[in-house]
């Protein structure tokens, strides 16, 4: 169940995991940049590298307020749940065989669990603002998250079935003949939908929407409350990256490379990927979102799942 | 659900394109000559300052960013005691250049003016004055002005008869 | 099992159900609510039963409870509810249910002092087992539970099913057609000219 050096993964991953998010803004600014046909940050430090400490040093340099009028409590712990959240779920995550924290049996199970706990902080930070588009984007984003969050789960139900475990190591392991984004296609477009609907990112990000809500449920938060938010997104980002590469993409297997590696590479390859999507794709109406999700994208996840239980109880039994 | 695709493809051949963006510090923009960016007081070829501080320009600026004090040196030359323009107000409109009537404001191509405070952005007559004649050479106010001055009595001046002898009848 | 986790995990859940009935404020009360489920979950987990655990953390306090609090959200409390839920918490009004869970307790400590409890499940219980008892000899109990369930489910889209008014019917072809017929009593070009002139 422990993995044989917990703390060292411990220590590891989450200095790994949290350089990478807060690379991930640099990295974002500049392939969104590049697609754009700009540069992007390119002055601070070389190609800008350091500009992520720049920002950071701003953030906390900025003052802390806290409007008068919100709900200070539960203000100042909302912030705090999405880090936690996220965090929580990379502790499930097998990088490379023996990196990974605590081996659960049903990790996969923990990790809806917690990226649903993860809607509070959103929900919770636009209700304590008392303001009348925070309070709109929280709205949103529960009626969004709670709505993906019912395919997600039943998206990788098909995983499930195919690996015969809850646990993400046996399902890394269940891929060693083939990846499972080969019988479980429809899962994996199911997954990624969800996975940039459950992030919040921008085809997606009708909860914070700028041109409408300004900003959304962190409309009021400043310094590193908001800075909280922002890495949290993208380590929610993170998160579901190395989630697709683990659960479709064959996790750390890959020939010649050691497992580490490849694990770094596939992830990085979906980081790219939600960028990408990010650059090019509008952001839908609510109503559209809310009815792909009832409509289109469950309906497709219980086929998915029907046919995967039909086909593995015709032919595998 | 083509679209999408098509769209992210595209997106993703934009990589592989030139960027726009100018380098700015270490390639400067090009500014054409008539730019109107930041303002200065011009000489006359023979060194002397042209402004006769006529207040034209202080008048005809919107914003007043400009102030001055006339006054008369030895020679019976007009110029201004102190010529300040408050950069921070200015909107380079250029009204004062077309207003000025001996060339000696004027407007040259160069915005890198900014400064860590805002009091820095007023400038003295010393930070206005250049030492050459800008965009007009050759031009010379007191050279084709019918003023006196001395060493340079009245029909002295270029292209210019001597005055007419009112007393006398013939033409 | 781990006691100490056990325990701390119980007392949690205990003090946050406290606290969620002695909460003036909606949303606080229902955030205390989803700490007690979550610290109910570390329960379970600690029992042996992490599947139970993780079902419990994603459709109470993952689904429901934030469905509560949506609804809350929604609502625009003001200070007057404040003040109701003020009046709540008098004496007068919690000494009944103080009473029944009072007996209630008195129940469970008898329980555990006569020493008659069955221990814990020491073995882990693995979602498989769980999915054969659910599919095995409680498959009754699923079907009439998922019978509940549509039930509601239908329930819930009568209720929210408008009958819309059906817009005008706008009929554009005919008043096109309408507009074709005025056109035939105005002049029509060459109409004005006498037939001989041509």
């Amino acid at each position: 169940m422990i993995s044989p050096h917990p703390i060292a993964a411990l220590i590891g991953i989450l200095i790994v995991v949290l350089s990478i998010a807060s690379g991930l803004i640099w990295i974002e600014r500049r392939l969104l940049a590049l697609w754009q046909d700009r540069y992007g940050p390119n002055r601070v430090g070389p190609f800008g590298l350091f500009q992520v400490l720049a920002d950071t040093i701003k953030l906390l340099a900025k003052e802390d307020w806290i409007p008068p009028f919100a709900d200070k409590p539960v203000f100042i712990i909302a912030p705090a749940i999405i880090m936690v959240t996220v965090l929580m779920s990379f502790a499930v995550l097998p990088v490379a065989p023996g990196i990974i924290i605590s081996d659960l049996s049903v990790a996969l199970l923990f990790f809806l669990a917690m990226s649903s706990l993860g809607v509070y902080s959103i929900v919770l930070a636009g209700w304590a603002s008392d303001n009348k588009y925070s309070l709109l984007g929280g709205l949103r984003a529960a009626a969004q998250m709670l709505s993906y969050e019912v395919f997600m789960g039943l998206s990788l139900m098909g995983i499930v079935l195919l690996a015969g475990s809850f646990s993400l190591t046996d399902i890394v392991h269940a891929q060693q003949r083939i990846w499972f984004i080969v019988p479980q296609f429809l899962g994996f477009l199911l997954f990624l939908v969800a996975g940039l609907a459950e992030t919040r990112r921008l085809p997606f990000d009708l909860p914070e929407a700028e041109s409408e809500l300004v900003a959304g449920f962190h409309s009021e938060y400043s310094g590193m409350k908001f800075g909280m938010f922002f890495v949290g997104e993208y380590l929610g980002i993170t998160l579901i990256s190395a989630m697709i590469t683990i659960l479709f993409f064959g996790g750390w297997m890959g020939p010649v490379l050691p497992p580490i590696v490849w694990f770094l590479i596939k992830t990085f390859f979906f980081l790219g990927l939600f960028i990408l999507i990010r650059a090019s794709l509008p952001r839908p109406r609510f109503d559209q979102l809310m009815a792909w999700a009832w409509k289109l994208m469950l309906p497709l996840a219980l086929a998915n799942l029907l046919v995967t239980g039909a086909v593995l109880l015709a032919f595998y039994r | 659900m083509f679209s999408i695709v098509r769209t992210l493809w595209d997106v993703f051949l934009h990589s592989f394109q030139r960027r726009v963006t100018r380098q700015y510090p270490e390639q400067p923009a090009y500014l054409p000559p008539r730019w109107r960016g930041r303002i200065v007081l011009s000489r006359d070829p023979d060194g002397g300052e042209r402004c006769v501080a006529c207040y034209l320009c202080a008048i005809a600026c919107p914003v007043d960013c400009i102030a001055l004090q006339a006054t008369e040196d030895s020679n019976g030359r007009r110029y201004p005691e102190f010529f300040r323009i408050n950069f921070s107000r200015c909107i380079f409109c250029g009204y004062c250049e077309d207003a000025c009537p001996t060339y000696a404001i004027q407007l040259t191509p160069d915005f890198e003016m900014s400064e860590y405070k805002r009091q820095n952005l007023v400038y003295e007559k010393e930070d206005l004055l250049i030492s050459g004649t800008g965009k007009y050479p050759g031009y010379n106010f007191w050279r084709v002005a019918g003023v006196q001055i001395d060493g340079k009595d009245k029909g002295q001046s270029e292209r210019e008869e001597p005055p007419t002898d009112l007393r006398q009848l013939l033409p | 099992m781990n006691v100490t986790a056990f325990y701390i995990a119980a007392a949690i859940a205990m003090v946050s159900t406290l606290m969620v009935i002695t909460r003036k404020n909606a949303v606080q009360a229902l955030l205390y609510l989803a700490l007690s489920l979550i610290s109910v979950a570390v329960v379970f987990y600690d029992l042996g039963a992490p599947f139970i655990a993780a079902l419990e953390v994603i459709i109470y306090a993952g689904s429901i409870i934030v469905l509560f609090i949506f609804i809350v959200m929604m609502l625009n409390l003001g200070k007057r509810a404040t003040e109701a839920e003020g009046k709540l918490l008098r004496p007068r009004m919690w000494i009944g249910p103080a009473i029944l869970a009072a007996i209630l307790i008195a129940e469970v400590a008898y329980l555990l002092a006569r020493g008659n409890t069955t221990a814990a499940a020491a073995n882990l219980i693995s979602p498989k087992q769980v999915g054969m008892a659910l599919y095995g000899p409680y498959l009754i109990g699923v079907e009439l539970s998922s019978l509940l369930l549509m039930s509601a489910l239908v329930g819930a889209y009568h209720l929210g099913w408008h009958k819309r008014p059906k817009p005008e019917a706008q009929d554009v072809g005919r008043e096109y057609a309408t507009r074709i017929d005025a056109g035939r009593d105005s002049v029509r070009v060459g109409s004005d000219r006498s037939a001989g002139a041509a």
